[in-house]
Parts: C-alpha cells; structure tokens; sequence
C-alpha cells in the first residue's frame, strides 16, 4: 500500500537526505524505522505527509503516486493517514474529548458521528474515565493516549508514529506499545520512527534501518541493529 | 480515497468559520483597534476627496450648463450696419445653437429682477447704464475661444464677456485634487492592508498549534483559512461603518450650515447630502471589505505552506 520507488531527496546546500530509497509496506504491516539523527526518518515522513516533495522518484500510496498529486490534494492524502508526535501536541484549552472531536470537525463529521467515534477511539486507547480531564491534569502517558486517540478517530489506513515513546518512562512506554500494536492487528498499518532499542527487539516486528540517506538494512522479525 | 475532499461549505463549518472570525477580533483587542482606526481613516479622507471631486465636479458642469454663453456687448455708437454684419458673421460659425438680442432695456429689466428686494437702488439711474447685446448660446464650451476670437475684431463690438477660463480653472483643480487624492489613498490603503495583516498573524500565531494539527489532520486550506479572512472582513467592515457615519453626519452638518448661509449657492451648487449616501455606502463597504481580503490574504500566504 506504501511504496517509495527509487526515491531521492536533496537540501539545500547539496545535503542528501534520501539517497535511491525503495520501500515496500503491505496492509497491515507494523514496521519499526531505525537509524541515528540525521538518517533521514524525518524526511521519510514528511515525504509520505507530502509536506515536501522528493527531487527523484515515485511514492505510491494506495495507488496512487502522490508526487504527482497537486497541493489541492493534500488534504485527501493526510485524511488517510493518522499521525503521532514524540510531543503530543494536544490542545491545552480543550479536554480530552474535544481534543479528539477536534480532529473529525475539521474534516466536516456531523455531530452525531463524533459523538459515536470519539467516546469508540478513546475507548480503545483506554481512556474513556478521563475524557472530561484537560491535557494538564493527564499524565505523559496518557497524553500520548489522547494523541493517538485523535490520530485514529478519523479511521486512517496508515498510523505513524514518530518517536511516540519519546518522552516516556519505560513502563509507559510498553503501555503505548500495546496500544500500537492493538491498532496494528485491526488492520491498520503502522509505520513507528524510533531510538528504543529494547522496544523494537523485544516487538520482533520489520525493521527498517537507515544510515546517510540509504536504507541499510530491511528484515521482517528484525532487531535494532547495534553497529549505529 | 478516491473522491476528492471539497472544503464541505455546509452550515456548521460557516458557524465555525464566523465564530473562530469573531473569537479573532476579540483577542486582540488593541491591534483589532488599530486596524480599524486605520481603515476608517483612509476612508475618510477618502471621502472628503470625494465630495470634494463631486461637488467641483457637479459645480462645473452646472456652471457649463449657466454659463454656456458668450456675450457681445454693442458699442453705444455702433451703426445698424455693423450689427448685421456681426450678426450675418456669427451665423455663419458652426457651434452656435442661439444668437440672442438683448436690448438695453431687457438688460436693465433683467439686472432689477436679480437684485429683487434692493431693485430700489437701480431706480434713481438717471440714464441705462446697460449695453445692447448679441446673446450666443454654444454647443461646447471649448469652442468659445474660438468663436471669440473669430468675432472680437470687427466693428461695433464694446466688449466680450465669456466663462471658460473659470471653468476650466475647476476643472483643473478638480482634476488635481483628484488625482492627488488617489495617489493619497493609494498610500492609505496599502498601510491599513499592512495594519490588518499583522493583526491577523497576530492571531495565527495565537492558532499556531491548532492550525499545525489541522493542516496534519487534513483540514482544507479553506478551512483554515476562512476564519482569518473572516477577521479582516470584520475589521474592514467596521471602519468603513465608523467611516460612513462620520462622512455622512460632517457633510450634512455642512449642507444645512451651507443651507442656511448662503442658501441660494449651496442648494444650487452643492449636491445634496441624501443623494451622496447610497454611493457612499457601496464605495466604502467594497473598499473595507477589499483591505480586509487582501491584508489576510497576505498574512497568510507565507505561512500556509506545509
């Protein structure tokens, strides 16, 4: 459903940050994205947000080449995909709840289907009990709960992840993972950029590595490579 | 997937859109403030241009219409002859709709009815002190210098009396004020375009968050959009509100005071404050509404693109 077709993204300056990617990802899969700062996991995602365009190559996503898909169609691009942020970017005057419905007025929902989906989504990140609580009085943990409760709500085919246990203690992290997971084996692709090296051998998931720009290795059942 | 995502214009979103506008204005209060002390301004200094234009405008073409005459006065001792020659002559000139005769004493007549109530004061004339006249009428007022000059050497001719050079003196300042005044406005209206577009980032900067998850999220450009554009609409709309009102109440005030005055100029001469209300309105409206479009459409060009 996500393929990256000799893909090839140059900075300014003459920086390469992508050199000749090919990626495969299924339906379904849950890939884990390694590699040090500066290996290009970002620009991977913003390719796939279609935030920036690569200088050469194809990217097919559900079929379609979004390389070729005007600015106009970016909305529709970015309403299949859910994402989540090491930092959780919740809204801080909204509660839980409205942070969730937040996502599916933007995209025109009537106020009945946000009233069946947002108390559905919340649910399954396990959080129904504090939907009426504002970002302040909720944990890390379960900040990143309502993030990804926000992310899925919309019902997206692809969840990524960028960091997601980032800022959390290793208990909570595992919490997160579950979660992912949980979401994975519904049906949704999951596509994770991660440090944790412990998450991603324990999980025994596909592993992407890259380094400088290249992807380096690519293994289903994989491990965190430990030479970078 | 495969359809594509309109911006979905339906009841909701226009309810969000008014509201997020409005929540705008409010937030900053003192720059909202300033932008509309910015419009209303250049518009009211639109609007004196304005009615100044008009009305100069108005009075000259009133003055072309009074004063499309030229008038040859005949010398006391000019013979029979000499008149008919200059009759025959100006008869003979293209532009001409109406050659008059006016008699010493229609003259007289004429100059009593004017000075109505102090006619007495013409009355211990011990002899008309008035010229015979030939009266022409001319099509175009440009042509007069022409006629006069075809005409002013021949015999029997006392004096020439003609208004060109008044009215084309207002016409001439006419067309000054006017085209200082748009060059004036010009500078006006780029700085309150300038005014509101950094009250609008203002409120995008307060957004910055919420606009950053919408656009992740997939809101359409429109959507984000419509809010701040809604803002600076507001903004324009209200200085140009504050503007017509201070435009309409000075130049009434100034209608009556002129009415009262010196009636007879100004309800001849000056153009009544009731037929220059619809036109101001529809003026002031599109150019507030214009300045507000542009200032957040400005402010927002830069930093939409992600």
């Amino acid at each position: 459903m996500i393929h990256l077709q000799n893909v090839v993204k140059k900075y300014k300056k003459g920086v390469v940050a992508l050199n000749d990617i090919n990626i495969d990802i299924e339906k379904g899969d849950f890939v884990f994205l390694v590699g040090s700062s500066g290996a290009g996991k970002s620009t991977l995602i913003k390719l796939l947000m279609k935030e920036i365009n690569p200088d050469k190559g194809k990217i097919i996503f559900n079929d379609k080449d979004i390389t070729e898909v005007s600015n106009r169609g970016i909305p529709e691009i970015r309403r299949s995909i859910g994402i989540v942020f090491q930092e959780f970017r919740l809204l801080e005057n909204k509660t839980a709840y409205e942070n969730v419905a937040f996502a599916m007025e933007i995209v025109g929902s009537t106020p009945k289907e946000i009233r069946r989906q947002v108390p559905n989504a919340l649910g399954l990140v396990g959080l129904s009990d504090k939907a009426d609580s504002f970002p302040s009085q909720l944990s890390g943990g379960e900040q990143q709960r309502v993030s990804i409760a926000r992310a899925i709500v919309n019902r997206p085919t692809v969840l990524i992840a960028d960091e997601p246990t980032g800022n959390l203690d290793p208990d909570t992290a595992w919490e997160i993972m579950g979660i992912l997971k949980d979401i994975s084996r519904r049906g949704t692709t999951v596509l994770m950029a991660t440090h944790a090296k412990d998450i991603v051998d324990i999980m025994k998931k596909r592993v992407i590595a890259l380094s400088k720009g290249r992807v380096i290795k690519d293994d289903r059942k994989g491990v965190y490579d430990y030479e970078f | 997937m495969t359809e594509r995502v309109f911006m979905t214009m339906n009841f909701r979103t226009i309810l969000y859109t008014l509201k997020q506008g409005l929540v705008g204005v409010w937030r900053n209060r003192m720059m909202s403030l300033a932008s509309i002390g910015s419009v209303t301004s250049t518009l009211i200094i639109l609007g004196i241009i304005l009615v100044l234009v008009l009305n100069v405008n108005n009075l000259a073409v009133m003055l072309e219409q009074e004063f499309d005459e030229i008038e040859i006065f005949i010398a006391e001792d000019a013979t029979k002859e000499q008149i008919e020659n200059l009759n025959d002559k100006l008869e003979n000139i293209n532009g001409i709709s109406e050659i008059r005769y006016k008699s010493k004493e229609e003259a007289l007549k004429d100059m009593q009815e004017q000075w109505d109530d102090k006619a007495y004061l013409l009355e211990d004339l011990e002899e008309n002190p008035f010229p015979d006249s030939l009266i022409i009428r001319i099509d175009n007022i440009e042509e007069s210098e022409k006629i006069v000059k075809s005409v002013k050497n021949m015999e029997g001719i006392e004096d020439i009396k003609y208004f060109r050079d008044i009215i084309e003196k207002m016409v001439n300042i006419s067309t000054l004020v006017r085209n200082g005044g748009l060059v004036i406005i010009g500078i006006l209206v780029l700085i309150s375009i300038f005014i509101i577009s950094n009250t609008i980032k203002i409120t995008v900067a307060a957004r910055k968050k919420e606009i950053n998850i919408m656009k992740y999220v997939g809101a359409t450009n429109g959507f984000i959009r419509g809010p701040f554009i809604v803002e600076g609409i507001l903004l324009g709309i209200i200085g140009s509100i504050v503007s017509i009102f201070i435009i309409e109440f000075s130049y009434k005030y100034l209608f009556e005071v002129a009415s009262k005055q010196l009636y007879v100029f100004s309800n001849v001469y000056m153009i009544p404050y009731y037929n220059l209300f619809g036109d101001v309105v529809l003026i002031f409206m599109s150019i507030g509404i214009g300045i507000g479009i542009i200032g957040s459409v400005v402010s927002l060009r830069r930093f939409l693109k992600v």
